[in-house]
């Protein structure tokens, strides 16, 4: 149930909720705690590893929340597009839609104790980790009351109590991060794993064959996620790297090629890697491939998704690809029509409820960006704080030595 | 004696009028209490002025042949005299007080007197002379020596990277969450032996031995510390950490802040920097001039034992991420340091000696250059008031401009080059807030803008030499 629970519901959602609890469109309440099983899109394609299998299960509540979670995504990101238009965002945005399940199918396979850590296409992971509206919009406007208190921006979203590491800027940097976060929780000995995720174009950074070689030395359950959504900023992947197969450019180390754009195919490959990840002798692998049993933590998982904005706002998106190519993919591939898809054929709801929900969310975003624009900017003292963090014992004084110095513990 | 007489004569030999005759008498005599004076309550012949000779030239051999044996891993360990200044400075004090000042030494019975390695015990300085504190523990002899007297010194002696060792391994019995990652710490001992017995007691989890990636062990670091780990990274030579820069920079420095203090990074980054024994351009670099502007850092240098151990420990327990500066030649300085647990304070400077004419601020290797030049200064009739900054970022601008108020001049010396080193930044600091105060403009002395080339007079000239600082003083107090 906890699925039904991770956006945060706010008060003009109440239809929403008796939708949800009145259950007008299944009979009985059993009906809800069903077992559906799903078909993944695609198989899967794994590299010295057995891919887990296509069937998916689910229940009608998850069904409903992954379709209300990206389309509250969705919605979010479509405003920010005109925010950033009416020049209320500035500097840098980077959008997710289309990259909806991704985000959406993780969430589904882990807990907020495990960790997460991407780079600056950040907005949708920290509302999945479960940041609210108000504080995306108020971060992206750079208001006080942003999760970064609006010194972080579009690229630095952070949510420390979820597990939610960022939020950086500079490509692969990110990974590095990740596998420090990892070797943490390796060293504390809780049972968590961390997802490193990052893009087709910082798959080529040297950073990140140097992490994969540490972890894999060091047995670190840390998930290295390849977001290939096929474009490098403006660079085609197969313009980029020799060998577009991301899943397989961790030689020694397992991989799994995903299809992106299915929410399940993505739960089920997350699933999978975390017992992977946590396992100390994974039943499939000791008996096919002990020969490297020894490298058994590491994995990576490749997403095969797209984008349908540009890289970022300043990028149009349509230099170096083609508009027939993103109105295909968005005809044949988008999560939310595929989710939309499921939940039709499975009489879930109809499809005017659905309307209903995406309107119920649109409203939730309008108001969140309502609220964010009154929001006040950070006061001007808000400069100096957080450089550094004063005192554990002894107070620290700056450079013209104004505060005063204490003593030792 | 006669072949003693020339040039370069010990004064005390001419004023002693010693005769080698009676020497070789003494040398036949069976010098059974090594160190110690004889009890002198039965003498058979007047000894006392014979031992004293003897005693010192016995203590200065001794002293000779233990400073000709050097620890370090840079391959500096000939013994033909390559050493960090200090040592060439404490022989040549040695050489002057040995004579001089040995009667006085048996008027103290049984005590073992340490130099120390600020130089605050040679002859010549008249202010705070305390004695001539000799070193004389060279060979396996001490033990017997040294556990007499050593009960009645406070502390023990160490060399800097035993003390690094020490603070470091009594932060890691402390705090469990304390780790330590660099390349070769773990079963190698650390390339200069400041890890050495950690991986055994602690185990291959707490001390990690990492493939040569600066910049992803670093990025780990800091993905550690972002959790709650306190790691504590070690570049093998702080000119390898310019592999992670990124990471320092946007990652550590910049994390606390741009996550709206969400996450602070309690990480300590140190290693040896700053130019050696001829170790050629790439593997003498003064990162700290780089660093300096990386908002969130804070950097330190240690430049004695004393302090290695307190800024160690308190970079550990500190919340912000530290970057602790070391010097490759500085790894063999000994010193006597307490035995509790004390930390030093990060942002404060260290009033190494007081003194009215001119400030100088100095730290890490040039505190050495700078007390030898401070000896000829007094010599010639000058006070220096010297500091040794430590807190590179920020400054201790307390210090410096009380010290500023008092003597009005200001000398700054440097192992950065002249271009944006920390000299550079702490000119603008300082006549940014005690302009008023300057009688004359700030001096700066820094290494050249150059790299550092292999050649050994070449590399002397790169770096401030005393010499040079003795003629800045002069021109600055004229």
């Amino acid at each position: 149930m906890a699925a039904v629970r991770r956006l945060s519901l706010s008060s003009s959602a109440a239809p929403l909720r008796r939708l949800l609890i009145l259950r007008p469109f299944s009979s009985s309440s059993a009906d809800d705690q069903r077992v559906l099983t799903v078909e993944t899109s695609l198989p899967f394609i794994g590299h010295k590893i057995d891919p887990p299998s296509r069937s998916v299960d689910t229940t009608p509540n998850e069904l409903l929340s992954f379709f209300r979670d990206m389309s509250m995504m969705r919605r979010m990101e479509i405003a920010a597009d005109s925010l950033y238009k009416a020049k209320l965002i500035r500097g840098f945005c980077h959008l997710y839609d289309g990259q909806e399940a991704v985000a959406v199918g993780m969430e589904a396979a882990i807990t907020k104790r495990d960790a997460i850590i991407t780079a600056y296409r950040d907005h949708c992971i920290y509302l999945g980790r479960g940041g609210s509206l108000v504080e995306s919009f108020t971060e992206l406007m750079g208001r006080r009351s942003g999760c970064s208190r609006g010194k972080g921006g579009s690229m630095h979203f952070y949510k420390k109590d979820s597990g939610f590491y960022g939020g950086h800027g500079i490509v692969g940097a990110q990974v590095p991060l990740g596998c420090g976060v990892a070797f943490a929780q390796k060293y504390s000995k809780d049972e968590n794993v961390t997802f490193a995720m990052y893009g087709d174009g910082a798959a080529n950074q040297g950073q990140l064959f140097e992490a994969l070689n540490i972890s894999a030395l060091w047995d670190l359950p840390v998930i290295l996620v390849c977001e290939n959504n096929h474009y490098g900023m403006g660079t085609a992947e197969w313009r980029a790297a020799k060998s577009p197969a991301y899943y397989k450019r961790g030689d020694y180390v397992p991989g799994l090629k995903v299809d992106g754009m299915d929410a399940f195919a993505v739960k089920q490959a997350c699933k999978f890697a975390k017992d992977y990840a946590l396992k100390n002798g994974p039943l499939v692998l000791v008996q096919s491939y002990d020969f490297f049993e020894h490298y058994k933590m590491v994995l990576i998982l490749e997403m095969d998704t797209y984008r349908y904005h540009g890289h970022s706002m300043s990028d149009p998106g349509s230099t170096y690809r083609t508009r027939d190519e993103i109105s295909g993919v968005r005809q044949e591939r988008d999560p939310i029509e595929r989710i939309r898809k499921l939940i039709l054929s499975h009489e879930l709801a109809t499809a005017a409820e659905l309307k209903d929900i995406e309107k119920v969310v649109r409203k939730e975003v309008d108001e969140a960006i309502a609220q964010a624009k009154e929001t006040p900017m950070p006061d001007p003292s808000e400069l100096f704080t957080n450089v550094y963090v004063k005192g554990f014992g002894v107070e620290a004084f700056g450079a013209d030595r104004k505060e005063v110095k204490a003593f030792l513990p | 004696m006669r072949r003693n007489r020339g040039a370069n004569k010990t004064p005390g030999l001419r004023e002693g009028g010693r005769s080698l005759s009676l020497l070789s008498l003494l040398s036949l005599r069976r010098f059974q209490y090594k160190y110690e004076p004889r009890s002198l309550s039965s003498p058979r012949l007047p000894l006392r002025p014979f031992l004293s000779l003897f005693f010192s030239l016995f203590s200065l051999s001794l002293a000779i042949l233990f400073y000709s044996f050097d620890h370090s891993e840079d391959g500096s360990s000939a013994p033909d005299g390559r050493h960090p200044d200090g040592f060439v400075e404490y022989r040549h004090q040695l050489r002057q007080v040995s004579f001089r000042i040995a009667a006085p030494i048996f008027r103290r019975k049984g005590t073992i007197l340490v130099v120390k390695s600020d130089g605050r015990h040679t002859v010549g300085f008249n202010a705070g002379l305390r004695g001539a504190n000799l070193i004389t523990n060279a060979v396996a002899a001490k033990t017997e020596a040294s556990a007499k007297t050593m009960d009645s010194k406070p502390g023990h002696e160490v060399l800097l990277f035993e003390a690094l060792r020490e603070g470091l391994e009594e932060e890691m019995d402390r705090d469990p969450r304390v780790c330590v990652m660099g390349e070769d710490v773990g079963h190698y001992g650390g390339s200069y032996k400041v890890t050495k017995g950690l991986a055994d007691k602690y185990g291959d989890l707490r001390v990690l031995d990492t493939p040569i990636a600066e910049n992803s062990f670093t990025g780990m670091g800091i993905g550690a510390a972002m959790t709650g780990l306190r790691p504590v990274v070690e570049g093998m030579n702080m000119g390898f950490l310019l592999l992670a820069f990124n990471q320092i920079s946007n990652n550590c420095g910049m994390l606390h802040y741009t996550s709206g203090g969400q996450f602070t990074i309690p990480i300590v980054i140190r290693g040896p920097g700053g130019v050696g024994r001829q170790l050629g351009a790439e593997h003498s670099q003064r990162l700290e001039s780089y660093f300096q502007s990386i908002p969130g850092l804070q950097m330190v240098a240690c430049s004695t034992p004393y302090n290695a151990k307190g800024l160690m420990k308190a970079a550990i327990r500190s919340e912000n991420p530290v970057v602790l500066f070391e010097h490759v030649l500085l790894y063999n300085l000994k010193e006597r340091i307490p035995d509790e647990d004390y930390i030093c304070c990060l942002e404060e400077a260290e009033m190494v000696r007081p003194g009215e004419h001119v400030t100088i601020l100095m730290y890490s290797r040039m505190r050495y250059h700078v007390m030898q030049a401070a000896k000829t200064l007094v010599n010639k009739g000058y006070d220096p008031e010297v500091i040794d900054i430590r807190s590179l970022k920020p400054f201790d601008l307390y210090t410096i401009g009380n010290s500023i108020q008092k003597t009005h001049r200001v000398l700054i010396v440097e192992e950065c080059m002249r271009t944006g080193g920390i000299g550079a930044s702490l000119r603008a600091a300082i006549i940014d807030n005690f302009w008023d105060f300057l009688d004359a403009p700030i001096m700066c002395l820094s290494s050249q803008d150059v790299p550092t080339p292999y050649a050994g007079s070449l590399e002397d000239w790169t770096v401030v030499q005393p010499a040079q600082i003795v003629a800045a003083v002069e021109q600055l107090c004229q």
